[in-house]
């Protein structure tokens, strides 16, 4: 799964498989993190006028 | 007694008539489970599996709740990549589905792998050269989709939603997700693909095997094309039955119309390609293997050519032809009949591509393999309808799933008051 495992092999199977694996999770946990850092942003936001 | 978090406007059943219907669709459930875990804990033998059938009831169960599933993926493709925006009203519920059906196919794979504590084993020490691996990948990371899809949907509970970081991650979710929406199209194009593409690679079984194009058998490209043109059949069938268990209408009619144009399109072009692929595999690619077209439909007690009559014609070009056209597309029996047939017809499609292919015989000796699942199979096998209808029934009762509900229901109580 990671190339520090003992089984992996730098060929195309690889590159392939776990390439496309990495970059569908990273896609995913890119856009997760932007829409809970944006929300915390906002909702900091909310209270700060609030305050004012 | 649960009031505060019922959608505001919406009404709703008394709280005990609902527990009541939960706990008899939960007993259902704990069946289920309990073949579940006898499953876990006494293994495999629980079962009718043999060394014929090493795929059963469960890969079949597990292919066609990923095919039913496929609306979540091909209706969240039409709403946020190709802007059509009537189906905002059923795309929600869309995803519910697909999550159960997703969900669904997860618990079956984790019962059928026999050891789940090794689940992890298919990611950590995986096989780059198993389309098999791929579907686990593309599975599990497409279920991460649909979770993020369904969340903005919790959200927006009326209790939750006064939270308000859960407020603006709930709309900053609604804003990025094309993003998420074409992942998951990706990411489906690929499993749904790869299970078809483990049938027509088995070249030692001449009634799943095929010709394709570069590494990828025809069977890929029906298999995700199948599920593409099926799956919003599936989700205006449950839209129905829950409309009917609630005595109310949930989508406007032009949302179901159109959605059923865009299936019956995508059945009616599925269909061609399938009885293309069928001819040319009996015409010149069973034959070349040493196999008529009638080795694999006579001499038994269960498949004849009924089978492949009933896929085809009655389950594929009978619905494809009934929704395409607009005067039987809406007339609402036509088109129920249309859509059920149509989930029938993929379901059919994925029993005969799993369970039919291990049935034939191959050697020169050998007979046709029948096989019956236990009661432990069935009973996991029911325990997803009942864990779908209870989560369904929750997502109804407690989130805002049909933004048409008020409007639709106050018009009707408008008329009927007239």
């Amino acid at each position: 799964m990671f190339p520090f495992n003992f089984e992996w092999i730098w060929d195309i199977g690889h590159a392939v498989f776990f390439g496309g694996l990495w970059y569908a999770i990273s896609i995913l946990g890119a856009g997760m993190t932007y829409c809970i850092l944006k929300a915390a942003y906002d909702t900091m936001k909310d209270k700060g006028e609030a305050h004012h | 007694m649960d009031s505060a978090l019922i959608p505001e406007g919406a009404k709703r059943c008394s709280f005990p008539k609902f527990a009541i219907g939960i706990a008899i669709v939960g007993a259902v459930l704990l069946w289920g489970v309990f073949a579940m875990f006898l499953c876990w804990f006494k293994g495999l033998n629980q079962t009718n599996m043999n060394d014929y059938y090493g795929f059963a009831l469960w890969i079949w169960a597990d292919l066609a709740v990923i095919a039913v599933g496929g609306g979540a993926f091909f209706t969240g493709l039409l709403r946020y990549i190709f802007n059509i925006d009537e189906l905002k009203n059923i795309i929600n519920f869309a995803v519910i589905i697909g999550f159960i059906c997703y969900s669904s196919a997860l618990l079956i794979l984790a019962i059928d792998i026999g050891q789940p504590l090794r689940g992890w084993f298919i990611f950590w020490h995986a096989n780059v050269h198993s389309m098999l691996t791929e579907v686990a990948f593309c599975l599990s990371c497409y279920f991460a989709v649909l979770t993020i899809e369904f969340i903005p949907n919790i959200l927006e509970n009326r209790q939750v939603s006064k939270v308000p970081f859960f407020h603006h991650l709930a709309h900053n979710m609604h804003g990025v997700m094309a993003v998420f929406a074409a992942t998951g199209a990706f990411l489906s194009f690929f499993h749904q693909g790869s299970l078809g593409g483990v049938a027509g690679v088995m070249f030692a079984r001449p009634f799943a095997v095929r010709e394709g194009l570069l590494i990828w058998p025809w069977t890929f490209f029906l298999f995700t094309w199948s599920a593409a043109a099926f799956g919003p059949c599936f989700t205006l069938l449950v839209t129905k039955i829950t409309e009917t268990v609630t005595g109310k209408k949930l989508v406007n009619d032009n949302v179901v119309h159109l959605l059923a144009k865009i299936s019956g399109w995508m059945i009616t072009t599925y269909i061609i390609a399938k009885i293309i692929d069928t001819i040319y595999w009996a015409m010149v690619t069973a034959p070349s293997l040493g196999f008529k077209l009638s080795h694999f439909y006579t001499n038994n007690s269960f498949y004849g050519y009924w089978i492949l009559i009933t896929e085809i014609v009655l389950c594929g070009v009978v619905p494809g032809a009934i929704l395409i056209t607009k005067s039987t597309r809406e007339n609402p029996t036509l088109r129920l009949i249309a859509i059920v047939l149509g989930v029938i017809g993929v379901c059919l499609n994925r029993w005969v591509m799993v369970l039919q292919i291990m049935a034939i015989p191959v050697m020169s000796f050998d007979t046709w393999a029948l096989y019956f699942p236990s009661w432990q199979e069935i009973a996991t096998t029911v325990l997803p309808v009942a864990y779908g209808i209870i989560l369904i029934s929750l997502t109804y009762r407690y989130l805002p799933v049909f933004p048409q509900e008020k409007e639709l229901n106050t018009v009707e109580q408008i008329t009927k008051t007239e």
